[in-house]
């Protein structure tokens, strides 16, 4: 099974800025040792950490019209601020890795499963193959 | 915590934890066997435990501690009872020092990753000690190193759980008797000893990556297993190209699982896949893997071993967008180092598929027929299921037919069976 882990920082898109001008060197290192743990344990498959969303855009389908939108975001909640990609065999062990996570007050980390093809219905099977 | 909940959650930590606790109770006892004993006796304790205390802040220091005070347990009780373990038990107790109960400390820098990282390898090394037999060490490595239960090795093997638990047993024993010390091979011996570790986590990648029995065509859990174990060998051995060779080309392989199966479960081959279905990240993974390997190779001033080779030739598909697109020159090139590096009958039929695909039937065949006598090859499906391809691309309908039936009764995989029986069919409808 696979899994995604959503990093969801507890931060503002300026606390996000700050942070990639100005990156606190001893929390970046607990991630990269992190980080690594899990790939010795065989277990991490990709990662990436994402650029503030104020240098992002939004495109979104209001009317069914693709409508853009520059960072930032005022009315943001949830920042999303990267994602790794595990392997595991349990939504139990995915969670256990999550709560090992070097995280910061206040971080979120969103613990979703990858759709496999054999978990849709025969009929989309079928579908996707054709 | 609710108990279902806190089961899921206890096989969570000690499929993280498991290999890391043998490794470093290993280094401590100098006894695998033991240590594995000493391991599953924390798990039970916390399978005891935590269901109402709740999971432990520091869980692997939790079962560490546990199993440590086991250890002291279990080695005074022997001294007592065998003056002749007197010497062995002081010896683990010196060892022990320090690690007194309660000793969290210890037992988290024993956990420590980066302190663990040789008594892992050393582990894995004894797992798959040449001493042993090679169902034992498959056994003894899933067990001890993928942290996976007797009935799970079964499972995955279609073996009687008895038969694994007697085979787990017994590698102890054998590993006692035969007082394999817990450490890493020499430099002299290490090339040799590596071949018996890369080995084994090939073969728990075959075994259900090319299913050879039962009715199903790939099995899921032991191609994630061997990659996990390939993984944590890159780990591990981050310096043996032979390694990153391994895991490139059980990454390429893997990256094809989901496009290798039909619809109804039926085996697709290589040249009918839909490629859009392979898993790009695997094949990153893969391709990455392969350049490590390369490097290191380079800067060893040796040539690719047969794993990095086999890879290449792996890589060769996973960058052609279509089958018409394949480099079949290079990979017959390649099958042709590979030929000279690691001699086999299997490499040479492959090798004559690669010659015909670049050069024609012809030049294919007269390699596959050059097979005929081999010993090795009889009653293996794959030398007449190649013949029959070859014999019915020059024409030759009646002798294709023939060879594919005859494959088809070889076939040890129900649905590789019934797609050579397809296969005979078409080829005679055709003529």
């Amino acid at each position: 099974m696979r899994f995604m882990m959503i990093m969801l920082p507890g931060i503002t898109e300026e606390q996000y800025e700050q942070f990639q001008h100005d990156p606190p060197v001893d929390a970046i290192a607990a991630m990269g040792k992190y980080n690594d743990e899990l790939a010795k344990a065989g277990a991490l498959l990709a990662l990436d950490g994402l650029h503030p969303p104020t240098k992002g855009a939004r495109v979104s389908f209001e009317g069914g019209k693709p409508r853009v939108t520059d960072g930032p975001f005022a009315e943001a909640k949830e920042l999303i601020g990267g994602y790794w990609l595990i392997q595991a065999k349990s939504k139990e062990e995915a969670v256990e890795w999550a709560s090992r996570c070097p995280a910061q007050q206040g971080d979120v980390i969103e613990v979703r499963q990858v759709q496999e093809q054999e978990d849709f219905p025969p009929e989309v099977q079928a579908a996707l193959q054709s | 915590m609710s108990a279902p909940t806190a089961h899921g959650a206890i096989e969570a930590v000690w499929r993280i934890e498991s290999a890391r606790l043998v490794a470093g109770l290993a280094r401590m006892v100098g006894d695998v066997g033991f240590a594995e004993d000493l391991a599953q006796d924390a798990l039970v304790a916390a399978l005891e435990r935590w269901p109402e205390s709740g999971v432990p802040d520091n869980p692997g220091a939790w079962l560490m501690a546990v199993a440590k005070h086991r250890a002291i347990d279990q080695l005074l009780r022997s001294t007592r009872l065998a003056h002749k373990h007197e010497q062995l038990a002081r010896e683990a107790e010196q060892r022990l020092a320090g690690a007194a109960p309660g000793a969290d400390v210890e037992a988290a820098r024993a956990l420590d990753p980066d302190e663990v990282g040789d008594d892992l390898l050393a582990l894995i090394f004894t797992t798959c000690h040449p001493v042993l037999s090679v169902d034992a060490r498959v056994a003894l490595t899933l067990r001890a190193l993928g942290g996976l239960t007797t009935p799970e090795i079964a499972r995955a093997f279609l073996v009687e759980e008895g038969t694994v638990a007697q085979r787990i047993v017994r590698a102890k024993r054998t590993l006692a008797e035969a007082r394999v010390p817990f450490e890493l091979p020499s430099a002299a011996q290490r090339a040799e000893r590596l071949v018996s570790v890369l080995e084994v986590v090939y073969l728990i990648f075959n075994e259900g990556y090319a299913a050879s029995a039962g009715d199903r065509w790939v099995r899921g859990e032991l191609v994630e297993e061997a990659l996990r174990l390939g993984r944590v060998l890159a780990g591990v051995a981050p310096g043996d190209a032979e390694v990153h060779g391994l895991l490139a080309l059980m990454e390429l392989q893997a990256s094809r699982a989901a496009a290798r199966v039909g619809p109804g479960g039926e085996p697709v081959l290589l040249a009918d896949q839909d490629r859009s279905r392979w898993d790009l990240v695997l094949v990153r993974r893969g391709l990455e893997a392969l350049a490590r390997a390369e490097r290191l190779a380079e800067a060893g001033g040796s040539g690719l071993g047969p794993y990095a080779l086999q890879a290449e030739i792996a890589a060769c598909h996973a960058r052609a967008r279509s089958a018409q697109e394949t480099d079949w020159i290079r990979i017959a090139a390649l099958y042709d180092a590979l030929a000279q590096l690691a001699p086999s009958p299997v490499v040479e039929l492959n090798r004559a598929v690669a010659v015909a695909q670049a050069f024609g039937p012809a030049a294919g065949l007269e390699l596959a027929d050059a097979l005929l006598d081999e010993p090795a090859l009889r009653g293996y499906h794959l030398l007449p299921s190649v013949r029959g391809e070859l014999l019915a691309r020059l024409g030759r309908a009646g002798e294709a037919r023939a060879e594919l039936v005859r494959a088809a009764a070889m076939a040890g995989n129900e649905r590789e069976r019934a797609l050579l029986m397809e296969r005979a069919a078409q080829v005679g409808a055709a003529s």
